[in-house]
């Protein structure tokens, strides 16, 4: 029998995996915006989880948000990360620090 | 009250003069400028001339003419109060100055600040009227300042001369340590009486004979004794008694006239008119009293001694002023406050004379002012001869002139009195005339008689605008605007005091303003001595003053004139005593190490330790500094990197959120 405690602990393990990709990853800037879906994803997870669990549509109704977000980000995010291309030649993410004062 | 109006005649008038020279100094011819001055103050002496008049009669005003302003409940005005005090120091203030100007038109003829010195000279005049009419002591403190500034210009007048800058700054610094104490004095009665007018404190005061004013912690100090002290100690700065007494000396850097105005008949006299005035005040307080009579003391005597060194004409007079100050003085702490009012108006005379006398001498001279190369100028200035011989005797205190009824007065009154401390100051003024009448005929000798020294080649060591004679030049009598002024102050200095002392002292004319306590009896009982002037004089001979007197002048005359070479003995010997003596005691030397020294040590103490070390070092190099490091610390977290700024966010809420949930779980307590 799948309780809730096993979607959330799928969605804590989701949410931790996508984090770390964010900064344990020090090569590709595409990993960083898939790692990002993934945390997205965890909290779609816990979302339909607790939609299920308290038997509400407002949770899921909110997945559907999510998920619009969501695509228009790594749409915006991938047309960011082509232009940074073809500026700097490079996505290597330890390349990047413009942002150091 | 028919002269009410001429009050207001009397300080204006010179003011008036004062602007007119001063404001338009520029534009207006010389002969405009002194013009101005002298009709203002030959008005404000022709309207002094009438209030005396009128006093005399029983006339009299005090009250408020003008109100300057009002703060809660205390009103402070422009008042006058004219009594017989204050018209008997008008008159001579005004009578003074009216000769000091005239023969400034003489005596600065040749100078390029000769409308300046007119507009101060007259300022002055205007400034000590107001001190002396005033009837508060605000605008008593405004009169006392503003005489101490043009003191300051005047001593300063020649203010390309570096020394006469200095002495006018020095002039200027210990007025201020006395007026200090006069400040506190006022604030001290303000503070009890709640208010500032004389006639109003002088009828408090009775109540508040037993006050006491807490000063040291808890011990209480007697409140009127207290304020006594405090205002004695301004008039000690401004009648320079020692130990405030070293500006004067140096203020003979400025013109002699000046000298002949301020520093001898009128400005420094305002003290002993201050303490004249505040008798009401005074008697209540056995301690100050007591105090007033030594400081004076000690002045008169130890002045007179300095005198006898100097051998600059114009300090020679200067040191006898401190010294004749400090017989009015002692003459106060005796109460014997008409006797001192009595000297101080003789005194104005002689030593003005004296002092427009060695002026005489100086221009004369051409500006040599050195008595050890002047030396039988009887001949050639005949006028300024006879006349510097009167004030001598004046000063000297010889009978039937001026200066032996002041002066015997007072050393009467100071034996008479039952004070502490009159034993030691009976001693030190009865000394002092035998060191008066040395000093005073050794400074005649040296420069009316004896050898003619001034043909005797210089080199000049200072530098100043001397010339020195050749063969066949001599010295000459100045200008009649010079020698007039001379003959006019000889006059009073000759009758003054045969024709004022029975009035004065015991006709009772002060006796609305000057006020003894029965327990101060020592006027009374020179009275008691007293028949009349004639018999005084003659009865002279039988006193050890007479005596005293005549052993002075004997023996400068057997020193100076007799057998000069002893004195030019001693001097070369040198020796410990004559050393000391010319060094004035060491005060200035003392003074110098240990306020000056002392200034400037702490100063760059407090530029070293404080200024650089705390506030450049500290303050402004230290947050410097700190910003610096912190910046460095902060700069390396600032790397750019997305993954260690997201690493730090993660991390960061990671710990929020466990602080949280430990707190919740009650692991921790905050």
């Amino acid at each position: 029998m799948l309780t809730l405690s096993h979607y959330l602990i799928l969605g804590a393990i989701l949410f931790m995996t996508g984090v770390a990709g964010i900064f344990i990853n020090r090569k590709n800037l595409i990993i960083v915006l898939m790692s990002i879906e993934l945390v997205l994803l965890a909290v779609s997870t816990n979302f339909i989880a607790f939609s299920h669990y308290l038997q509400t549509m407002a949770g899921q109704i909110f997945v559907f948000f999510i998920l619009t977000v969501a695509a228009a980000e790594s749409a915006i995010g991938l047309a960011i990360l082509i232009v940074l291309f073809r500026s700097r030649k490079s996505i290597h993410v330890d390349d990047l620090d413009c942002l150091k004062g | 009250m028919g002269t009410q109006g001429l009050y207001w005649l009397v300080p204006l008038a010179p003011l008036f003069g004062a602007l007119v020279a001063g404001v338009f100094c520029r534009v207006i011819s010389r002969r405009i400028a002194g013009s101005a001055c002298i009709l203002g103050v030959a008005v404000a002496f022709a309207a002094s001339v009438a209030i005396f008049l009128d006093v005399r009669e029983g006339g009299g005003f005090d009250g408020i003419v003008y109100t300057w302003l009002v703060s809660d409940e205390s009103v402070f005005g422009i008042g006058f109060l004219i009594d017989p005090l204050t018209s008997a120091m008008m008159l001579i203030v005004t009578f003074v100055s009216l000769a000091v100007h005239i023969y400034a038109i003489g005596y600065m003829r040749d100078d390029p600040g000769y409308n300046r010195f007119f507009s101060y000279i007259a300022l002055f005049t205007f400034s000590m009227l107001m001190l002396v009419m005033s009837n508060n002591f605000l605008q008593l403190f405004f009169g006392w300042e503003a005489v101490g500034l043009v003191s300051y210009l005047l001593i300063g007048f020649w203010h390309d001369r570096p020394s006469a800058a200095e002495a006018g700054m020095k002039a200027f610094l210990v007025n201020r340590v006395g007026d200090f104490g006069f400040v506190l004095g006022i604030g001290l009665i303000f503070a009890h009486f709640g208010t500032l007018d004389y006639t109003s404190v002088f009828n408090l005061a009775e109540k508040y004979r037993d006050a006491v004013v807490p000063l040291f912690g808890s011990s209480g100090f007697p409140l009127v004794s207290v304020i006594c002290i405090m205002l004695f100690v301004g008039a000690m700065g401004k009648s320079a008694q020692m130990p405030f007494h070293v500006w004067l000396p140096e203020s003979m850097e400025g013109p002699t006239p000046i000298s002949a105005l301020i520093h001898a008949a009128t400005m420094v006299t305002a003290g002993i008119f201050m303490v004249a005035r505040m008798s009401p005040l005074f008697e209540l307080s056995e301690t100050a009293l007591s105090f007033v009579m030594v400081v004076g003391a000690s002045t008169a005597l130890f002045m007179g001694f300095l005198s006898i060194v100097q051998t600059d004409i114009k300090r020679v007079i200067a040191f006898s002023t401190l010294s004749q100050l400090g017989y009015m003085t002692a003459a106060l702490g005796a109460s014997a406050y008409s006797a001192a009012i009595f000297h101080l108006m003789t005194h104005a005379f002689f030593k003005a004379l004296l002092f427009l006398a060695a002026g005489s001498v100086i221009i004369g001279m051409r500006h040599e002012q050195d008595i050890r190369y002047m030396g039988g100028l009887r001949k050639y200035m005949p006028v300024t001869g006879v006349t510097a011989l009167i004030g001598s005797l004046a000063l000297a205190g010889v009978p039937f002139l001026s200066g032996f009824y002041s002066k015997d007065s007072i050393i009467e009154a100071v034996r008479m009195s039952e004070i502490p401390g009159s034993g030691f100051a009976g001693f030190s003024l009865l000394t002092g005339v035998f060191v008066t009448a040395f000093y005073t005929f050794r400074l005649y000798f040296l420069v009316f008689h004896g050898r003619e020294r001034f043909f005797a080649a210089r080199g000049k060591q200072d530098g100043m605008h001397a010339h020195g004679f050749s063969r066949g030049q001599a010295p000459e009598e100045p200008p009649w605007t010079m020698t007039a002024p001379l003959i006019v102050l000889a006059i009073p200095s000759v009758i003054a005091g045969y024709l004022f002392i029975e009035p004065m002292l015991f006709g009772g004319f002060f006796h609305k303003a000057i006020v003894t306590a029965d327990s101060h009896p020592a006027m009374e009982r020179v009275f008691g001595h007293f028949s009349s002037p004639l018999e005084m004089a003659l009865k002279a001979p039988g006193s050890a003053i007479f005596w005293l007197t005549a052993a002075g002048i004997l023996l400068a005359w057997f020193l100076y004139l007799a057998r000069p070479a002893i004195p030019a003995a001693i001097r070369a010997r040198g020796g410990v005593l004559l050393e000391f003596l010319e060094n004035g005691y060491y005060f200035d030397r003392f003074y110098a190490a240990v306020f000056c020294g002392g200034a400037r040590l702490l100063g760059k103490g407090l530029w070293k330790a404080g200024d650089s070390g705390i506030i450049d070092g500290l303050f402004v190099g230290g947050s410097v500094r700190a910003v610096c490091r912190i910046a460095g610390l902060l700069r390396s977290l600032q790397s750019g990197h997305l993954a260690r700024y997201a690493f730090s966010m993660a991390a960061g809420i990671c710990a929020i959120f466990s602080l949280w949930f430990f707190i919740h779980m009650n692991w921790i307590k905050p």
